[in-house]
């Protein structure tokens, strides 16, 4: 099932030398170590672009002292943080104190498995690809609610809470807008998904209910993710650092990394789903395979840069008002975009180049 | 129905929000407000009413205006100023008349109120911009404000 298509070279040089069920572990460890390494490095890297970002939308410089334009900042801050004591509370439950952590950074870089940077980079294209993704995406929370609860924490406590309530109301909204766009392709594989998108991406051949679907992921993949405007989790104002106030070194960066993998995350699939993937616009690279990855982060990046745009420009929201934009409006909206869009292609309206 | 109009306010004022911030977001290029202060000390210029340190302004002839008067002692509130004076001959009049030895300025007590400034009845006494006043010895901010052999300016009492 396990569609290994990265290096069809190094597959033919590892079976020269090792047998079969050897060769598909090998590879596998290969895949993951490259993956483990690749979004570890561009997690520091979203996180040092986020702090840019975040400088130039309030008129300041940012960081731009380790390295060139402060490139190894974030390294840096890594590397600190890896010397740090890791402390702990008292009459905290230690194992899933300690177990929480990995739980969120775990699932974060299991969705990546399943995403296509191009057509031959993709580590694992099963045919329930979305599902899949909406799956996973769901199993980060476990991690928040037991690192607040086992932190022994009011403040943890509570952000643990609110995130419960937080990402159950949002994950209908991201499942449904990615729903609508089922709809459209009739397959939930993302590869096929992509391949579908050849005659125009989806967000141009579903025209009206896209854009709406587009826009409702958008906003609940942000509050997935509990970044601001939908940070009620963490909540420095109010939660000191929420679900991980008891947190130091090397876990705390984990809840970090996993943040960003996630908002990493979030845009690759709007991307995917919404944008064409890996595709050219207009198909004015389909010669080059290659150029494929840069499209993809060309597209990613874009959308990435969108939440950091949300999150520089809306003030928090209330808890009632958090639930109330999900189950009045984005909710009963999505579930009206869907008939419409089911309606659009029984009556083939949709856009086709 | 408000429910649809709702939304449509929300989309709307959202739209604008973020129009305001990308409008900052493309513009902080040039409208930068950090300053990169070692690097730019060349050109660092502080603003006006920037409280740094006392000082006392000479002229060129090292001339101050410095009457002696004793007020900014009196109305600084923990003693950072104490001025040490004497009575000399007025070479025009003959007379005896107070003017200033020293006029010690001890900067590690001030708390930059600007009372002496205000009280000041011959504006003898300014603000100064330099804030780069860190020392490894403390009796260095210990400083006597009148430069050596200056004398009080002409005109200035009356």
């Amino acid at each position: 099932m396990i569609q290994l298509r990265i290096t069809e070279h190094i597959h033919n040089w590892l079976s020269g030398m090792m047998s079969e069920g050897a060769v598909s572990i090998v590879e596998m460890v290969l895949i993951a170590i490259v993956y483990l390494t690749v979004f570890a490095i561009a997690g520091l890297f979203l996180v040092l672009l986020e702090r840019r970002v975040a400088a130039w939308f309030q008129l300041r410089i940012g960081p731009n002292r380790v390295g060139f334009q402060g490139l190894l900042q974030t390294m840096a801050d890594a590397i600190k943080l890896l010397t740090k004591e890791l402390t702990g509370t008292e009459k905290a439950d230690k194992f899933l104190y300690n177990l929480a952590p990995y739980f969120v950074i775990i699932s974060a870089l299991m969705a990546l498995a399943v995403i296509p940077f191009t057509k031959e980079f993709h580590a694992f294209d099963i045919n329930i690809g979305i599902f899949f993704l909406i799956a996973i995406s769901s199993i980060g929370v476990i991690g928040i609610l037991l690192g607040g609860w086992s932190s022994n924490n009011k403040f943890a406590m509570i952000g643990a809470m609110r995130s419960g309530v937080q990402t159950i109301s949002y994950e209908l909204s991201v499942g449904l807008s990615l729903l609508t766009m089922v709809v459209i392709t009739g397959t939930l594989q993302l590869s096929e998904i992509i391949e579908f998108q050849k005659n125009g991406w989806l967000i141009v051949q579903g025209h009206i209910p896209a854009i709406i679907a587009f826009m409702v992921f958008m906003i609940s993949g942000t509050a997935e993710t509990n970044r601001a405007p939908f940070d009620m989790v963490e909540a420095e104002s109010e939660l000191g650092a929420g679900f991980h106030t008891e947190y130091s070194g090397m876990k705390f960066a984990y809840f970090f990394l996993a943040e960003f993998i996630n908002m990493f995350i979030i845009s690759a699939i709007a991307a995917t789903i919404f944008f064409g993937g890996w595709l050219s616009p207009f198909g004015i690279t389909e010669s080059i395979p290659e150029l494929g990855v840069f499209w993809f982060l060309a597209k990613t990046m874009v959308l990435v840069f969108l939440m950091m745009w949300f999150r520089w420009t809306f003030p928090r929201l209330r808890v009632d008002q958090l639930l109330t934009l999900e189950w009045k409006y984005l909710l009963p909206i999505n579930l009206v975009n869907i008939v419409l869009m089911a309606v659009l292609v029984w009556l083939n309206l949709t856009i086709r180049l | 129905m408000s429910y649809f109009s709702d939304i449509y306010q929300g989309i709307k004022t959202l739209l604008t929000g973020m129009s305001v911030t990308g409008k900052y977001f493309v513009n902080s290029r040039k409208g930068a407000i950090t300053q990169q202060y070692p690097d730019n000390r060349d050109t660092l210029k502080m603003f006006e009413r920037f409280r740094g340190e006392v000082i006392m302004p000479h002229t060129e002839d090292n001339e101050h205006r410095c009457t002696g008067c004793q007020k900014c002692e009196i109305a600084c509130p923990n003693g950072t100023i104490e001025i040490i004076w004497d009575r000399g001959i007025d070479e025009e009049t003959g007379k005896k008349k107070k003017k200033i030895d020293q006029f010690v300025y001890h900067l590690s007590m001030c708390t930059m109120c600007g009372l002496c400034i205000d009280v000041c009845p011959t504006d003898a006494i300014k603000w100064g911009q330099n804030f780069e006043n860190s020392v490894y010895d403390r009796s260095a901010l210990t400083r006597v404000l009148n430069k050596p052999g200056s004398k009080l300016m002409a005109g200035v009492e009356d």
